[in-house]
Protein backbone atom coordinates (compact mmCIF):
# COMPACT_ATOMS: atom_id res chain seq x y z
CA UNK A 1 0.00 0.00 0.00
CA UNK A 2 1.40 3.56 -0.84
CA UNK A 3 2.62 5.58 2.21
CA UNK A 4 -0.36 8.05 1.51
CA UNK A 5 -3.01 5.65 1.60
CA UNK A 6 -1.75 4.08 4.82
CA UNK A 7 -1.58 7.78 6.56
CA UNK A 8 -5.35 8.48 5.06
CA UNK A 9 -6.74 4.63 6.47
CA UNK A 10 -5.15 5.94 9.65
CA UNK A 11 -6.45 9.40 9.43
CA UNK A 12 -10.35 8.33 8.70
CA UNK A 13 -10.53 5.23 11.54
CA UNK A 14 -8.27 8.13 13.77
CA UNK A 15 -11.61 10.24 13.77
CA UNK A 16 -13.97 7.38 14.31
CA UNK A 17 -12.16 6.05 17.14
CA UNK A 18 -11.85 9.38 19.01
CA UNK A 19 -15.01 10.48 19.41
CA UNK A 20 -15.60 7.23 21.89
CA UNK A 21 -12.41 7.81 23.45
CA UNK A 22 -13.30 11.02 24.19
CA UNK A 23 -16.23 9.62 26.07
CA UNK A 24 -14.37 7.23 27.80
CA UNK A 25 -11.46 9.28 28.94
CA UNK A 26 -13.74 12.72 29.44
CA UNK A 27 -11.30 14.85 28.14
CA UNK A 28 -10.79 16.15 24.82
CA UNK A 29 -7.11 16.93 24.94
CA UNK A 30 -6.28 13.69 26.08
CA UNK A 31 -7.93 11.18 23.92
CA UNK A 32 -6.21 12.95 20.39
CA UNK A 33 -2.72 12.93 21.89
CA UNK A 34 -3.36 9.29 22.51
CA UNK A 35 -4.97 8.99 18.84
CA UNK A 36 -2.31 11.45 17.42
CA UNK A 37 0.35 8.97 19.45
CA UNK A 38 -1.58 5.60 18.03
CA UNK A 39 -1.68 7.15 14.77
CA UNK A 40 2.18 8.06 14.85
CA UNK A 41 2.76 4.41 15.90
CA UNK A 42 0.42 3.17 12.72
CA UNK A 43 2.41 5.40 10.65
CA UNK A 44 5.65 3.76 12.00
CA UNK A 45 4.19 0.39 11.63
CA UNK A 46 2.18 -0.13 8.63
CA UNK A 47 4.71 0.69 5.59
CA UNK A 48 6.96 -1.98 6.55
CA UNK A 49 4.48 -4.60 8.43
CA UNK A 50 1.40 -4.03 6.38
CA UNK A 51 -2.25 -2.40 6.92
CA UNK A 52 -3.37 -5.20 9.48
CA UNK A 53 -6.55 -6.63 8.42
CA UNK A 54 -8.66 -4.61 11.23
CA UNK A 55 -7.17 -0.97 11.08
CA UNK A 56 -9.91 0.48 13.10
CA UNK A 57 -9.09 -2.41 16.55
CA UNK A 58 -5.95 -2.07 15.64
CA UNK A 59 -5.67 1.59 16.40
CA UNK A 60 -8.68 1.39 19.30
CA UNK A 61 -6.44 -0.85 20.86
CA UNK A 62 -3.42 1.05 20.68
CA UNK A 63 -5.23 4.55 21.08
CA UNK A 64 -6.67 3.11 24.27
CA UNK A 65 -2.95 1.81 25.69
CA UNK A 66 -1.66 5.59 24.74
CA UNK A 67 -4.36 6.92 27.25
CA UNK A 68 -3.69 5.15 29.70
CA UNK A 69 -0.26 6.07 29.64
CA UNK A 70 -1.60 9.56 29.13
CA UNK A 71 -3.88 9.21 32.49
CA UNK A 72 -1.17 8.12 34.51
CA UNK A 73 1.09 10.24 34.11
CA UNK A 74 -1.43 12.84 34.67
CA UNK A 75 -2.30 11.42 37.45
CA UNK A 76 1.17 11.46 38.77
CA UNK A 77 1.76 14.95 37.95
CA UNK A 78 -1.52 16.35 39.38
CA UNK A 79 -2.69 13.29 41.69
CA UNK A 80 -6.25 13.59 39.71
CA UNK A 81 -8.69 11.32 41.26
CA UNK A 82 -10.31 9.31 38.49
CA UNK A 83 -12.61 6.36 38.63
CA UNK A 84 -10.31 3.18 38.77
CA UNK A 85 -13.11 1.99 35.68
CA UNK A 86 -11.85 4.19 33.62
CA UNK A 87 -9.20 2.85 33.05
CA UNK A 88 -10.49 -0.85 33.40
CA UNK A 89 -12.37 0.22 30.49
CA UNK A 90 -9.95 1.43 28.25
CA UNK A 91 -8.05 -1.59 28.73
CA UNK A 92 -10.44 -3.71 27.34
CA UNK A 93 -10.00 -4.88 23.80
CA UNK A 94 -13.21 -4.86 22.47
CA UNK A 95 -14.44 -2.48 19.23
CA UNK A 96 -17.65 -0.72 19.92
CA UNK A 97 -20.25 -1.62 17.48
CA UNK A 98 -21.30 1.03 15.07
CA UNK A 99 -24.20 2.27 16.58
CA UNK A 100 -22.34 3.14 19.56
CA UNK A 101 -19.61 5.13 17.19
CA UNK A 102 -22.52 6.92 15.64
CA UNK A 103 -24.19 8.16 18.89
CA UNK A 104 -20.71 8.95 20.04
CA UNK A 105 -20.28 11.16 17.09
CA UNK A 106 -23.26 12.58 17.35
CA UNK A 107 -22.09 13.62 21.03
CA UNK A 108 -18.89 14.60 19.47
CA UNK A 109 -20.58 17.24 17.07
CA UNK A 110 -23.32 19.11 19.92
CA UNK A 111 -19.84 19.10 21.92
CA UNK A 112 -17.95 21.06 18.93
CA UNK A 113 -20.63 23.29 17.58
CA UNK A 114 -21.56 24.20 21.27
CA UNK A 115 -23.27 27.64 21.55
CA UNK A 116 -20.55 28.43 24.32
CA UNK A 117 -17.94 28.38 21.67
CA UNK A 118 -17.00 31.23 18.60
CA UNK A 119 -18.82 29.79 15.64
CA UNK A 120 -15.05 29.74 13.71
CA UNK A 121 -13.93 27.84 16.77
CA UNK A 122 -17.00 25.24 16.47
CA UNK A 123 -16.05 24.81 12.46
CA UNK A 124 -12.23 24.43 13.37
CA UNK A 125 -12.75 21.51 16.27
CA UNK A 126 -15.01 19.58 13.90
CA UNK A 127 -12.27 19.82 11.35
CA UNK A 128 -10.03 18.81 13.28
CA UNK A 129 -11.57 16.10 15.89
CA UNK A 130 -14.47 14.68 12.90
CA UNK A 131 -12.54 14.70 10.03
CA UNK A 132 -8.87 14.90 11.61
CA UNK A 133 -7.73 17.50 9.68
CA UNK A 134 -4.57 19.11 10.35
CA UNK A 135 -4.33 22.45 11.43
CA UNK A 136 -2.79 23.60 8.47
CA UNK A 137 -5.46 22.10 6.39
CA UNK A 138 -8.24 23.88 8.78
CA UNK A 139 -6.06 27.07 8.37
CA UNK A 140 -6.32 26.83 4.89
CA UNK A 141 -10.27 26.03 5.01
CA UNK A 142 -10.78 28.70 7.08
CA UNK A 143 -8.61 31.13 5.57
CA UNK A 144 -6.18 31.99 8.26
CA UNK A 145 -2.85 30.36 9.61
CA UNK A 146 -1.88 26.98 11.02
CA UNK A 147 -0.64 28.80 14.17
CA UNK A 148 -3.84 30.73 14.46
CA UNK A 149 -5.67 27.37 14.19
CA UNK A 150 -3.53 25.72 16.67
CA UNK A 151 -4.22 28.62 18.82
CA UNK A 152 -7.66 28.52 18.60
CA UNK A 153 -7.55 24.40 19.10
CA UNK A 154 -5.87 24.64 22.23
CA UNK A 155 -7.98 27.51 23.70
CA UNK A 156 -10.99 25.39 22.66
CA UNK A 157 -9.91 22.36 24.45
CA UNK A 158 -8.58 24.24 27.26
CA UNK A 159 -12.23 25.67 27.77
CA UNK A 160 -14.29 22.52 26.89
CA UNK A 161 -12.22 20.45 29.54
CA UNK A 162 -12.26 24.11 32.26
CA UNK A 163 -15.46 25.29 31.48
CA UNK A 164 -17.13 21.85 31.24
CA UNK A 165 -18.76 22.21 27.98
CA UNK A 166 -20.67 18.54 28.54
CA UNK A 167 -20.23 15.67 26.21
CA UNK A 168 -24.20 15.30 25.02
CA UNK A 169 -26.90 15.33 23.21
CA UNK A 170 -28.76 18.14 23.66
CA UNK A 171 -32.34 16.59 25.22
CA UNK A 172 -35.48 17.62 22.57
CA UNK A 173 -36.27 21.00 23.43
CA UNK A 174 -33.16 22.67 23.01
CA UNK A 175 -32.83 20.73 19.53
CA UNK A 176 -34.43 23.85 17.60
CA UNK A 177 -31.60 26.01 19.19
CA UNK A 178 -28.39 23.96 18.71
CA UNK A 179 -29.13 23.23 15.41
CA UNK A 180 -28.12 26.22 13.22
CA UNK A 181 -24.83 25.30 14.74
CA UNK A 182 -24.33 21.86 13.66
CA UNK A 183 -25.87 22.38 10.07
CA UNK A 184 -23.37 24.95 9.53
CA UNK A 185 -20.58 23.21 10.67
CA UNK A 186 -21.44 19.78 8.85
CA UNK A 187 -22.10 22.41 5.53
CA UNK A 188 -19.04 23.81 6.26
CA UNK A 189 -17.12 19.91 6.36
CA UNK A 190 -18.86 19.00 2.62
CA UNK A 191 -17.39 22.38 1.25
CA UNK A 192 -14.02 21.87 2.68
CA UNK A 193 -14.48 18.48 1.16
CA UNK A 194 -15.98 19.28 -2.46
CA UNK A 195 -13.46 22.22 -2.93
CA UNK A 196 -10.28 21.56 -0.97
CA UNK A 197 -8.00 24.36 -0.61
CA UNK A 198 -4.74 22.59 -1.97
CA UNK A 199 -3.61 19.26 -2.70
CA UNK A 200 -3.31 16.39 -5.15
CA UNK A 201 -7.33 15.97 -4.87
CA UNK A 202 -10.05 18.11 -6.54
CA UNK A 203 -12.12 17.05 -3.67
CA UNK A 204 -11.61 15.37 -0.61
CA UNK A 205 -13.94 11.70 -1.58
CA UNK A 206 -14.00 10.71 2.55
CA UNK A 207 -14.78 13.97 3.76
CA UNK A 208 -17.64 14.92 1.43
CA UNK A 209 -18.72 11.10 2.26
CA UNK A 210 -18.38 12.21 6.30
CA UNK A 211 -20.21 15.23 5.67
CA UNK A 212 -23.02 13.74 3.94
CA UNK A 213 -23.14 10.62 6.44
CA UNK A 214 -23.31 13.41 9.38
CA UNK A 215 -26.30 15.09 7.52
CA UNK A 216 -28.08 11.78 7.15
CA UNK A 217 -27.57 11.18 11.29
CA UNK A 218 -28.75 14.62 11.86
CA UNK A 219 -32.02 13.86 9.74
CA UNK A 220 -32.27 10.42 10.65
CA UNK A 221 -32.41 11.55 14.04
CA UNK A 222 -34.73 14.41 13.56
CA UNK A 223 -36.79 13.86 10.48
CA UNK A 224 -39.52 16.24 11.34
CA UNK A 225 -36.96 19.32 11.68
CA UNK A 226 -36.89 21.69 8.35
CA UNK A 227 -33.12 22.73 8.61
CA UNK A 228 -31.30 19.16 8.87
CA UNK A 229 -33.54 18.45 5.29
CA UNK A 230 -32.18 20.90 3.95
CA UNK A 231 -28.61 20.66 4.20
CA UNK A 232 -29.00 16.66 3.35
CA UNK A 233 -30.73 17.73 -0.23
CA UNK A 234 -28.03 20.64 -0.47
CA UNK A 235 -25.04 17.63 0.06
CA UNK A 236 -26.87 15.35 -1.90
CA UNK A 237 -27.67 17.67 -4.72
CA UNK A 238 -23.96 19.26 -5.20
CA UNK A 239 -22.68 15.64 -4.76
CA UNK A 240 -25.19 14.61 -7.83
CA UNK A 241 -22.85 16.30 -10.27
CA UNK A 242 -19.65 15.37 -9.03
CA UNK A 243 -19.27 12.70 -11.18
CA UNK A 244 -19.11 15.13 -14.40
CA UNK A 245 -17.05 17.59 -12.68
CA UNK A 246 -13.84 15.97 -13.67
CA UNK A 247 -13.21 14.70 -17.25
CA UNK A 248 -11.30 11.16 -17.66
CA UNK A 249 -8.16 13.03 -17.94
CA UNK A 250 -9.23 14.32 -14.16
CA UNK A 251 -9.63 17.97 -15.54
CA UNK A 252 -12.02 20.35 -14.14
CA UNK A 253 -15.36 20.55 -16.22
CA UNK A 254 -16.98 23.98 -15.46
CA UNK A 255 -20.66 23.45 -15.52
CA UNK A 256 -21.13 24.81 -18.62
CA UNK A 257 -19.44 22.16 -19.97
CA UNK A 258 -20.62 19.32 -17.91
CA UNK A 259 -21.48 15.82 -19.67
CA UNK A 260 -25.18 16.28 -17.36
CA UNK A 261 -26.04 12.26 -18.19
CA UNK A 262 -23.15 11.69 -15.46
CA UNK A 263 -25.33 13.22 -12.79
CA UNK A 264 -27.13 11.31 -10.23
CA UNK A 265 -30.30 10.53 -10.93
CA UNK A 266 -31.41 9.03 -8.15
CA UNK A 267 -29.31 11.38 -5.83
CA UNK A 268 -31.04 14.56 -7.09
CA UNK A 269 -34.37 13.09 -7.13
CA UNK A 270 -33.90 12.56 -3.48
CA UNK A 271 -32.56 15.98 -2.82
CA UNK A 272 -35.78 17.18 -4.54
CA UNK A 273 -37.57 15.84 -2.51
CA UNK A 274 -36.01 16.59 0.34
CA UNK A 275 -35.92 19.99 -0.26
CA UNK A 276 -39.83 19.70 -1.21
CA UNK A 277 -40.25 18.08 2.47
CA UNK A 278 -38.50 20.33 4.46
CA UNK A 279 -39.86 23.62 2.64
CA UNK A 280 -43.07 22.28 3.63
CA UNK A 281 -42.44 21.61 7.41
CA UNK A 282 -40.68 25.58 8.03
CA UNK A 283 -42.93 28.35 8.35
CA UNK A 284 -40.99 30.75 8.40
CA UNK A 285 -38.49 32.85 6.35
CA UNK A 286 -36.55 30.27 4.05
CA UNK A 287 -33.25 29.49 5.50
CA UNK A 288 -29.63 29.30 3.72
CA UNK A 289 -29.54 25.25 3.14
CA UNK A 290 -33.04 25.82 1.30
CA UNK A 291 -32.19 28.72 -0.35
CA UNK A 292 -29.23 26.86 -1.91
CA UNK A 293 -31.04 23.58 -2.12
CA UNK A 294 -33.23 25.16 -4.02
CA UNK A 295 -30.25 26.99 -6.60
CA UNK A 296 -29.25 23.27 -6.60
CA UNK A 297 -32.36 22.13 -7.75
CA UNK A 298 -32.70 24.90 -10.23
CA UNK A 299 -29.33 23.37 -12.20
CA UNK A 300 -30.09 19.64 -11.54
CA UNK A 301 -33.65 20.37 -13.34
CA UNK A 302 -32.37 22.13 -15.95
CA UNK A 303 -31.60 19.28 -19.33
CA UNK A 304 -28.97 21.98 -20.09
CA UNK A 305 -26.55 24.99 -20.17
CA UNK A 306 -28.35 26.83 -22.16
CA UNK A 307 -31.78 25.99 -20.67
CA UNK A 308 -30.55 27.03 -17.24
CA UNK A 309 -33.29 29.42 -15.63
CA UNK A 310 -30.63 31.89 -14.39
CA UNK A 311 -33.19 34.83 -13.62
CA UNK A 312 -34.71 32.58 -10.63
CA UNK A 313 -31.43 31.47 -9.74
CA UNK A 314 -30.26 35.00 -9.48
CA UNK A 315 -33.45 35.86 -7.33
CA UNK A 316 -32.60 33.19 -4.64
CA UNK A 317 -28.99 34.04 -4.75
CA UNK A 318 -30.18 38.06 -3.70
CA UNK A 319 -32.53 35.98 -1.25
CA UNK A 320 -29.42 33.88 -0.31
CA UNK A 321 -27.40 37.37 0.06
CA UNK A 322 -30.27 38.95 2.70
CA UNK A 323 -29.91 35.78 4.78
CA UNK A 324 -26.67 34.82 5.28
CA UNK A 325 -24.11 36.87 3.22
CA UNK A 326 -20.95 35.00 3.19
CA UNK A 327 -18.30 35.51 0.77
CA UNK A 328 -18.79 32.30 -1.21
CA UNK A 329 -22.61 33.69 -1.65
CA UNK A 330 -21.27 36.88 -3.12
CA UNK A 331 -18.78 35.11 -5.77
CA UNK A 332 -21.72 32.81 -6.87
CA UNK A 333 -24.64 36.18 -6.87
CA UNK A 334 -22.49 37.71 -9.40
CA UNK A 335 -21.74 34.72 -11.44
CA UNK A 336 -25.54 34.51 -11.54
CA UNK A 337 -25.99 38.26 -12.39
CA UNK A 338 -23.30 37.23 -15.14
CA UNK A 339 -25.43 34.62 -16.94
CA UNK A 340 -28.99 36.43 -15.78
CA UNK A 341 -27.94 40.41 -17.04
CA UNK A 342 -24.04 40.60 -18.44
CA UNK A 343 -20.70 40.51 -17.01
CA UNK A 344 -20.52 44.03 -16.59
CA UNK A 345 -23.01 44.31 -13.91
CA UNK A 346 -21.41 40.82 -12.33
CA UNK A 347 -17.89 42.57 -12.37
CA UNK A 348 -18.82 45.88 -10.22
CA UNK A 349 -20.68 43.09 -7.72
CA UNK A 350 -16.99 41.43 -7.06
CA UNK A 351 -15.46 42.01 -3.94
CA UNK A 352 -11.90 43.69 -3.89
CA UNK A 353 -10.46 41.26 -1.79
CA UNK A 354 -7.57 39.49 -3.74
CA UNK A 355 -7.99 35.73 -2.78
CA UNK A 356 -7.42 33.12 -5.91
CA UNK A 357 -11.06 32.73 -6.42
CA UNK A 358 -12.09 35.97 -6.79
CA UNK A 359 -9.75 36.34 -9.28
CA UNK A 360 -10.16 33.55 -11.21
CA UNK A 361 -14.14 34.55 -11.49
CA UNK A 362 -13.12 38.12 -12.44
CA UNK A 363 -10.58 37.09 -15.36
CA UNK A 364 -13.37 35.00 -16.91
CA UNK A 365 -15.76 38.26 -16.83
CA UNK A 366 -12.94 40.25 -18.04
CA UNK A 367 -12.36 37.58 -20.71
CA UNK A 368 -15.66 37.99 -22.01
CA UNK A 369 -15.43 42.08 -21.60
CA UNK A 370 -12.65 41.22 -24.18
CA UNK A 371 -10.26 42.49 -21.41
CA UNK A 372 -7.75 39.76 -22.21
CA UNK A 373 -4.41 41.55 -20.51
CA UNK A 374 -6.62 42.35 -17.42
CA UNK A 375 -8.03 38.34 -17.25
CA UNK A 376 -4.18 37.24 -17.64
CA UNK A 377 -2.87 39.16 -14.89
CA UNK A 378 -6.27 38.13 -12.60
CA UNK A 379 -5.33 34.60 -13.35
CA UNK A 380 -1.31 34.36 -13.04
CA UNK A 381 -2.03 36.43 -9.48
CA UNK A 382 -4.41 33.72 -9.32
CA UNK A 383 -2.34 30.99 -9.85
CA UNK A 384 0.72 31.82 -7.29
CA UNK A 385 -2.12 30.86 -4.65
CA UNK A 386 -2.63 27.40 -3.35
CA UNK A 387 -4.85 25.09 -5.34
CA UNK A 388 -5.43 21.64 -5.81
CA UNK A 389 -4.15 19.76 -8.97
CA UNK A 390 -6.90 20.02 -11.01
CA UNK A 391 -8.14 23.62 -10.05
CA UNK A 392 -4.42 24.67 -11.20
CA UNK A 393 -4.25 23.00 -14.00
CA UNK A 394 -7.88 24.70 -15.26
CA UNK A 395 -6.52 27.90 -14.47
CA UNK A 396 -3.51 27.49 -16.61
CA UNK A 397 -5.86 25.79 -19.45
CA UNK A 398 -7.77 29.06 -19.56
CA UNK A 399 -4.40 31.59 -19.04
CA UNK A 400 -3.33 29.92 -22.15
CA UNK A 401 -6.47 30.13 -23.93
CA UNK A 402 -7.28 33.63 -23.12
CA UNK A 403 -3.61 34.42 -24.21
CA UNK A 404 -4.41 33.28 -27.35
CA UNK A 405 -7.20 34.95 -27.30
CA UNK A 406 -5.18 38.03 -27.04
CA UNK A 407 -3.30 37.96 -30.02
CA UNK A 408 -5.94 37.21 -32.19
CA UNK B 1 -19.94 19.54 40.41
CA UNK B 2 -17.53 22.93 39.37
CA UNK B 3 -17.69 25.80 40.54
CA UNK B 4 -18.66 29.15 38.06
CA UNK B 5 -18.35 32.61 39.01
CA UNK B 6 -21.21 34.76 37.27
CA UNK B 7 -19.96 38.64 37.03
CA UNK B 8 -22.58 40.96 36.64
CA UNK B 9 -22.07 43.53 34.36
CA UNK B 10 -24.74 46.31 34.39
CA UNK B 11 -25.37 50.10 34.19
CA UNK B 12 -22.84 51.66 37.33
CA UNK B 13 -25.70 52.30 40.10
CA UNK B 14 -26.20 52.96 43.93
CA UNK B 15 -28.27 50.06 44.34
CA UNK B 16 -30.01 51.23 47.40
CA UNK B 17 -31.39 54.49 45.72
CA UNK B 18 -35.09 54.28 45.64
CA UNK B 19 -35.44 54.11 42.64
CA UNK B 20 -33.59 50.67 42.32
CA UNK B 21 -35.22 49.27 44.69
CA UNK B 22 -37.60 47.15 42.48
CA UNK B 23 -34.33 45.52 40.88
CA UNK B 24 -32.43 45.15 44.26
CA UNK B 25 -36.11 43.04 44.87
CA UNK B 26 -35.10 40.91 41.71
CA UNK B 27 -31.98 40.23 42.53
CA UNK B 28 -32.92 38.93 45.72
CA UNK B 29 -35.48 37.08 44.52
CA UNK B 30 -33.21 35.39 42.15
CA UNK B 31 -30.95 34.51 45.45
CA UNK B 32 -34.00 32.73 47.10
CA UNK B 33 -34.30 30.67 44.33
CA UNK B 34 -31.54 29.54 43.78
CA UNK B 35 -29.95 29.78 47.33
CA UNK B 36 -29.42 25.90 46.77
CA UNK B 37 -26.41 26.55 43.91
CA UNK B 38 -25.26 30.10 44.53
CA UNK B 39 -22.80 29.80 47.61
CA UNK B 40 -21.38 32.99 48.05
CA UNK B 41 -22.74 36.75 46.51
CA UNK B 42 -22.42 39.92 46.47
CA UNK B 43 -23.50 43.34 45.17
CA UNK B 44 -20.33 46.20 44.86
CA UNK B 45 -20.63 50.14 45.78
CA UNK B 46 -20.69 51.72 42.15
CA UNK B 47 -16.95 52.54 40.80
CA UNK B 48 -16.61 56.02 42.04
CA UNK B 49 -15.88 53.76 45.23
CA UNK B 50 -13.12 51.89 43.52
CA UNK B 51 -9.57 52.43 44.13
CA UNK B 52 -6.83 50.59 41.46
CA UNK B 53 -3.96 49.45 43.58
CA UNK B 54 -0.06 48.12 42.19
CA UNK B 55 2.57 47.78 43.63
CA UNK B 56 6.04 49.19 41.83
CA UNK B 57 8.43 46.68 40.59
CA UNK B 58 8.65 43.77 43.08
CA UNK B 59 6.93 43.38 46.30
CA UNK B 60 7.60 45.38 48.85
CA UNK B 61 7.63 48.29 46.28
CA UNK B 62 6.13 51.65 46.59
CA UNK B 63 2.22 51.09 46.82
CA UNK B 64 0.23 53.28 44.10
CA UNK B 65 -3.45 53.72 44.30
CA UNK B 66 -5.40 55.46 41.61
CA UNK B 67 -8.98 56.43 42.07
CA UNK B 68 -12.06 54.99 39.83
CA UNK B 69 -12.26 51.78 38.17
CA UNK B 70 -9.63 49.77 36.67
CA UNK B 71 -11.39 50.42 33.19
CA UNK B 72 -14.37 53.12 31.90
CA UNK B 73 -16.47 50.84 30.49
CA UNK B 74 -20.28 51.53 29.48
CA UNK B 75 -21.40 48.28 31.95
CA UNK B 76 -19.15 47.94 35.15
CA UNK B 77 -18.57 44.97 37.37
CA UNK B 78 -21.62 45.43 40.07
CA UNK B 79 -21.79 42.12 41.33
CA UNK B 80 -21.16 38.32 41.10
CA UNK B 81 -22.39 34.94 42.26
CA UNK B 82 -20.23 31.88 43.40
CA UNK B 83 -22.32 29.40 41.73
CA UNK B 84 -22.05 25.56 41.88
CA UNK B 85 -23.33 23.53 38.88
CA UNK B 86 -22.89 19.85 36.84
CA UNK B 87 -21.68 21.80 34.11
CA UNK B 88 -21.91 24.93 31.49
CA UNK B 89 -24.92 24.61 30.50
CA UNK B 90 -26.35 24.19 33.99
CA UNK B 91 -24.26 27.07 35.08
CA UNK B 92 -25.40 28.91 31.74
CA UNK B 93 -28.87 28.48 32.49
CA UNK B 94 -28.90 29.32 36.24
CA UNK B 95 -26.54 32.83 35.10
CA UNK B 96 -29.82 33.73 32.55
CA UNK B 97 -31.97 34.28 35.84
CA UNK B 98 -29.59 36.90 37.04
CA UNK B 99 -31.63 40.03 36.59
CA UNK B 100 -28.17 41.13 34.94
CA UNK B 101 -28.67 39.44 32.47
CA UNK B 102 -31.13 41.59 30.52
CA UNK B 103 -29.94 44.58 32.35
CA UNK B 104 -26.76 44.22 31.15
CA UNK B 105 -24.05 40.69 30.76
CA UNK B 106 -23.16 38.17 33.43
CA UNK B 107 -19.86 36.42 32.60
CA UNK B 108 -19.55 33.07 33.46
CA UNK B 109 -16.07 31.82 34.63
CA UNK B 110 -15.52 28.55 35.56
CA UNK B 111 -13.37 28.39 39.08
CA UNK B 112 -10.38 26.64 39.74
CA UNK B 113 -11.03 24.74 42.25
CA UNK B 114 -7.99 23.74 44.54
CA UNK B 115 -7.09 19.67 44.61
Amino acid sequence: MHFDAVAETIRIEGTRILATLIRTVGDVQIAEDAVQEASLAALRAWPESGVPAEPRAWLTVTARRKAIDILRRERARVDKERQGSELLNLGSAVVEPDHVVQDDLLRLIFTCCHPTLAPATRVALALRTLCGLSPASIGAVMLTSEAATAKRLTRARAKIAAARIPYRVPAEAELADRLPAVCAVVHTLYTAGHAPADGESAYDLDLCTEAIRLAELLHALLPTQPMPAAVLSLLLLTEARRPARLDAAGDLVTLDHQDRSRWDAAAITRGITLLNDSLTRSNRQADPYQLQAAIAAEHARSPTYTTTDWPEILRLYTLLLTVAPTPAATLAHAVATAEAQDPAAALALLPQTPDARTRTIRAELLARLNRHDEAIQELTAALAEPATTAERRHRARRLAEFKAQRTT
Amino acid sequence: MAQYLALTYTPDVDWWAPEHADELAEYRRFGVEFAGQVTASAVLHPTPTATVVRVEGARGGQVVTTDGPYAETKEALTGYYLIEADDLEAAVAIAAQIPAAWNGAVEVRPVIVAK
